[in-house]
């Protein structure tokens, strides 16, 4: 499949996600259990792309010595637990992850 | 002052304070895609045809790790199916517009606009209140497109010795740090998070995220009516 055939399936599927519930939904057919599940979406996918680019490395292999991406990650993780700020995480784990290779 | 454009603008006075947020994620975006090699055309293109920060990056991950364009389709489906909840919740407030603004309302439908509209439309009975998520919307849009334009000129002089990809991670690290206090949340994040990395090498075709993700919802399904029994 071309590059920008693969675009324009992925902005599909990403607008029909969005616009389906808002043009055919009936109130009814979504339950409060329903929704509840749904909440847990980000919780359920986003680890499945942290989890590998932390610890594999590019050829799929467990890395698990020497690698300065775990402990960048924990700091960037409590940083986010005790700020509960997106920015603050993002580069309070850059920093620690650039502080390990460039200078340690 | 017209009543639309007083809610527009309200809109965007709402969704402004939760786009500097963006403006990190959209550079790294650019910069990664162009990394990747994306051309900066199908990288614009992609930030206006798709328009959905963790939907494109998942995209941009996946490619690079030589997923079928199945997998990498279902997959952005997958992270999207979050959308679903949102439209649910805002469709009875948008019930009586016509198709055209449907579709456009649902093009702007994202996480930050929604977050922001969806408590004012609790608030106000006004029949313009569609304009808040259109000013919304649009805001995040201008924000997205110009940091993504940006990220592709930088891309250009920014060294691969950085580590920038690195960046991937800790961008969706950070979008948790909510849940992270929770406890039913904490466990299906570790359990998206195991299945994925013990996956990544068995599951056929990269499907690994589709596999967590489905695991983990259907632990959180268990894990909150179990929740409910004991209370």
């Amino acid at each position: 499949m071309s590059n920008w055939l693969l675009i324009i399936y992925c902005g599909l599927i990403t607008f029909l996600t969005r616009f389906s519930m808002i043009a055919l939904l009936k109130k009814e057919m979504f339950n409060d259990r329903i929704r509840e599940i749904l909440s847990f979406v980000p919780s359920a996918i986003f680890p499945a792309i942290i989890f590998p680019a932390i610890f594999l490395d590019n050829s799929g292999d467990f890395q698990l010595e020497n690698n300065p991406k775990i402990m960048a990650a924990i700091i960037a993780m409590l940083i986010g637990i005790i700020s509960q700020n997106i920015i603050a995480t993002i580069i309070s784990g850059l920093a620690s992850y650039w502080f390990l290779i460039f200078v340690i | 002052m017209n009543n639309k454009f007083r809610v527009f603008l309200k809109g965007i006075f709402d969704v402004s304070p939760l786009m500097i947020p963006v403006v990190p994620f959209g550079l790294i975006f650019g910069v990664l895609s162009i990394d990747i090699g994306f051309s900066p055309i199908e990288t614009m293109g992609m930030s206006l045809i798709v328009f959905g920060g963790a939907s494109q990056i998942v995209l941009l991950q996946l490619f690079s790790g030589g997923a079928s364009s199945l997998v990498i389709i279902s997959s952005v489906g997958a992270v999207n199916s979050r959308h679903l909840l949102y439209g649910a919740v805002v469709s009875e407030h948008l019930s009586d517009l016509k198709i055209v603004w449907k579709i456009v309302i649902s093009y702007f439908l994202v996480d930050q606009a929604f977050a922001r509209s969806n408590e004012y439309f609790k608030k106000k009975k006004d029949k313009d209140k569609y304009f808040h998520l259109f000013g919304g919307g649009i805001t995040c849009w201008v924000i997205w497109q110009t940091t993504t334009f940006l990220g592709i000129v930088l891309g250009a002089f920014i060294p691969e010795k950085l580590g920038l990809s690195f960046a991937v991670p800790l961008t969706f690290l950070a979008l948790l740090v909510n849940d992270f206090r929770k406890l039913i949340n904490v466990i299906v994040i570790i359990i998206s998070g195991l299945v994925a990395t013990f996956g990544f090498n068995y599951v056929p075709y990269k499907a690994y995220v589709i596999v967590a993700g489905v695991t983990a919802l259907l632990t959180a399904a268990i894990l909150t009516k179990l929740n409910k029994k004991n209370e």
